[in-house]
C-alpha cells in the first residue's frame, strides 16, 4: 500500500469526472430537485420531516452505487485494470482512491441536499446537521462498495444497471422508510436485519428525532461501516491479477 | 527444434509452459528464451497464441502448466511490476482523459521522473495532440499513447503487443528505431506481431502457429537454415517441414 497511488488514483478519477460535467451536474442536482418535489408533494403534512432525512441517505447510496459498477466495469472491460494490476499499485490503492474520490463528491452533494432541505425547504431534524452529512457519506461509501462489487458480476454496462433495481430496490422497499421495519412481518423483518440500507435509514431517523448522538445511532453506523469495510474486501477478492 | 541459448543472458526463460483459454489449449508446452538486451520479435498468424504468451510473461494469465522465469523471478512476482511494462493489443488508456493526464497517472503510479512524461510524448510523437482528449485520438493514436505509458520510467524488460499495426510506416520506422535504442541502452523488448515483414527488424525471431513455436532463431539463421529469403517463406517452409515430420494434415 502506498499513499502516493492511492492518492493519484484519486486524482486521476476526479480528473475523468472533471471532463464529464454533465454527469457532476446531475449527481449534485438531481437530490436537490427530488428533495425539493418531495417538500412540495408532502406541504402541509409532517411525512416530509419524518422521510425527508433517511432519504438524504438514500440518494448518495444509490448515486454512488450506479456510478461506480458503471466505472468499475469500464475499468474491466478497456483494459485499463489489467494494466493497472501489472503495475507497481496494491488494490487497496486502487479500491481506497476510488473511495476518496467518490467520498468527496459524496460529501458535497450531501452537503448541498442537506443545506437545501434545512434551511430552505424547512426540514425540521433534531440532531446536529453534520451527523446528517456524516451518515449521508458512509451511505454513499457503502453504495460505492456494493456497486464495486457487483460490477465483477457484469459483463456489460446493460447487466450493471440492472443490479440497481436487483440490489438496491429490495433494500429500499425493507429499509423502514415505506413501512416501519417493526410493522413488517416477521419474516421480511428478518430480511431487513441483515440489509445494510436499514441500519443506514434507521441512523437517519434517529437524527432526525433526537437531539443527543446517543448508542442508537453510533451502533447503526459501526453496523454500517462493517458491510463497507466487508464490501470492500469481497470487491478486492474479484479483482483478480490473473485470469484465464 | 527449440535452441536454447544460456539463460545467463536471457530475460525470460520458458519450459513448457502450457496455457489452457476457454477449455481448449492454446499454448503447448512452448520453450523459449528471449536474450537481455535484444529487440525480439514474435511472429506468427493472429490467432496462433501471442497475446496469450505475452500476457503469461507479465502474470496475468492463468498458466497450467510449465515454468516461467522472468528477470530472474517467476512471472508475476511482485518484485517484476516496475521492471516489466507492457502494452496491451488493444489500448488500455483512460478515453476520457487527455494524452498528459493519462501518462501523468501511470508516472505517478511508477515513481517516474517529472520530466518523463514530456520525454515519452515525444517518443511516440504525439507532442501536438498532448493536450488531446485520448477518446478523440484515431486508433493509431490511442495505441501510441499506451505504448507511450509502457515507456515511462526504466523498465528493464518490455512486453508490446502488436504496437505498430496500423501506423504509417514513417512512424513505423521510427518507432523500430526507438526500440534499438532502448536495447542498445540494455533494455530486453519483446515485440509482437501478426506481419511477417517486421520480423527484418527484429534481433531475435520466435515463430508462432497453433499455440507452438516453429523456431527460435536469428532472422539471418532462420534464412539460412530454410534456405528462403524472406520471413514469409521460411515460415511456410517451417510449416510444411513440420507437417512432414508428423504426418499431419495442416489444419487451416
Ligand atoms: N479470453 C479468452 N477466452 C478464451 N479463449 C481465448 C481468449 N482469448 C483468446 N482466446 C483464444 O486463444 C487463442 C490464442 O489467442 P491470442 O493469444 O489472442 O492469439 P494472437 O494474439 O496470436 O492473435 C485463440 O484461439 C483465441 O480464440
Ligand atoms: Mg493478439
Amino acid at each position: 500500500m502506498s499513499p502516493r497511488a492511492t492518492l493519484a488514483t484519486t486524482r486521476r478519477v476526479l480528473g475523468q469526472l472533471r471532463h464529464d460535467p454533465r454527469t457532476i451536474a446531475l449527481l449534485l442536482v438531481v437530490p436537490c430537485v427530488l428533495i425539493s418535489l418531495l417538500a412540495w408533494v408532502y406541504d402541509g403534512t409532517p411525512v416530509f420531516d419524518r422521510i425527508g432525512a433517511p432519504l438524504l441517505g438514500v440518494f448518495p447510496f444509490v448515486v454512488m452505487f450506479l456510478v461506480t459498477s458503471v466505472a468499475t466495469l469500464r475499468e474491466r472491460t478497456s483494459g485499463t485494470l489489467e494494466r493497472l494490476l501489472t503495475m507497481p499499485i496494491a488494490k487497496l490503492d486502487f479500491l481506497l482512491g476510488y473511495a476518496l474520490a467518490f467520498g468527496i463528491l459524496a460529501v458535497l452533494q450531501a452537503a448541498l441536499a442537506s443545506s437545501l432541505s434545512l434551511f430552505v425547504l424547512g426540514l425540521d431534524v433534531a440532531g446536529p446537521a453534520w451527523l446528517l452529512v456524516l451518515v449521508a457519506l458512509l451511505d454513499a461509501l457503502l453504495g460505492m462498495a456494493l456497486g464495486l462489487l457487483v460490477s465483477a458480476f457484469a459483463a456489460t454496462e446493460f447487466q450493471a444497471v440492472q443490479f440497481l433495481p436487483a440490489i438496491v430496490l429490495p433494500q429500499f422497499l425493507l429499509c423502514g422508510l415505506l413501512v416501519p421495519r417493526d410493522d413488517l412481518p416477521g419474516f421480511l423483518h428478518g430480511i431487513s436485519s441483515v440489509l445494510p440500507l436499514s441500519y443506514a435509514v434507521d441512523a437517519m431517523s434517529t437524527v432526525t428525532s433526537s437531539s443527543t448522538v446517543g448508542a442508537g445511532v453510533v451502533g447503526d453506523l459501526v453496523v454500517v461501516a462493517g458491510c463497507i469495510v466487508l464490501a470492500l474486501t469481497l470487491g478486492a477478492a474479484t479483482l483478480r491479477r490473473r485470469t484465464p | 527444434m527449440v535452441k536454447n541459448s544460456e539463460s545467463g543472458g536471457a530475460a525470460v526463460v520458458a519450459r513448457e509452459l502450457r496455457v489452457d483459454r476457454g477449455g481448449r489449449r492454446v499454448l503447448h508446452d512452448v520453450s523459449f528464451t528471449v536474450p537481455s538486451g535484444t529487440v525480439s520479435g514474435l511472429l506468427g498468424p493472429s490467432g496462433c497464441g501471442k497475446s496469450t504468451l505475452m500476457r503469461s510473461v507479465v502474470g496475468v494469465q492463468i498458466v497450467a502448466g510449465g515454468s516461467l522465469e522472468v528477470l530472474g523471478s517467476p512471472a508475476g512476482s511482485a518484485d517484476l511490476r516496475s521492471r516489466v511494462s507492457y502494452v496491451t493489443q488493444a489500448p488500455s488508456v483512460y478515453a476520457d482523459l487527455t494524452v498528459l493526464e493519462n501518462l501523468r497517472y501511470f508516472a505517478a503510479l511508477l515513481g517516474a521522473p517529472r520530466g518523463d512524461v514530456e520525454r515519452v510524448v515525444a517518443e511516440v510523437g504525439l507532442e501536438s495532440h498532448a493536450a488531446l482528449l485520448t477518446g478523440s485520438l484515431s486508433g493509431g493514436q490511442g495505441a501510441r499513447v499506451s505504448l507511450a505509458a509502457a515507456l515511462l520510467g526504466t523498465p528493464e524488460l518490455l512486453v508490446l503487443d502488436e504496437p505498430t499495426v496500423g501506423l504509417d510506416p514513417v512512424l513505423r520506422r521510427d518507432l523500430w528505431a526507438l526500440f534499438h535504442q532502448l536495447a542498445e541502452r540494455g533494455r530486453t523488448l519483446l515485440v509482437s506481431s501478426h506481419v511477417m515483414d517486421e520480423a527484418q527488424r527484429c534481433q531475435r525471431l520466435l515463430l508462432m502457429r497453433d499455440g507452438r513455436i516453429l523456431a527460435d532463431d536469428t532472422p539471418s539463421g532462420l534464412l539460412a537454415r530454410t534456405g528462403t529469403d524472406d520471413v514469409e517463406a521460411a515460415f511456410l517452409s517451417m510449416v510444411d517441414a513440420q507437417s512432414s515430420v508428423t504426418g499431419n494434415e495442416v489444419s487451416a
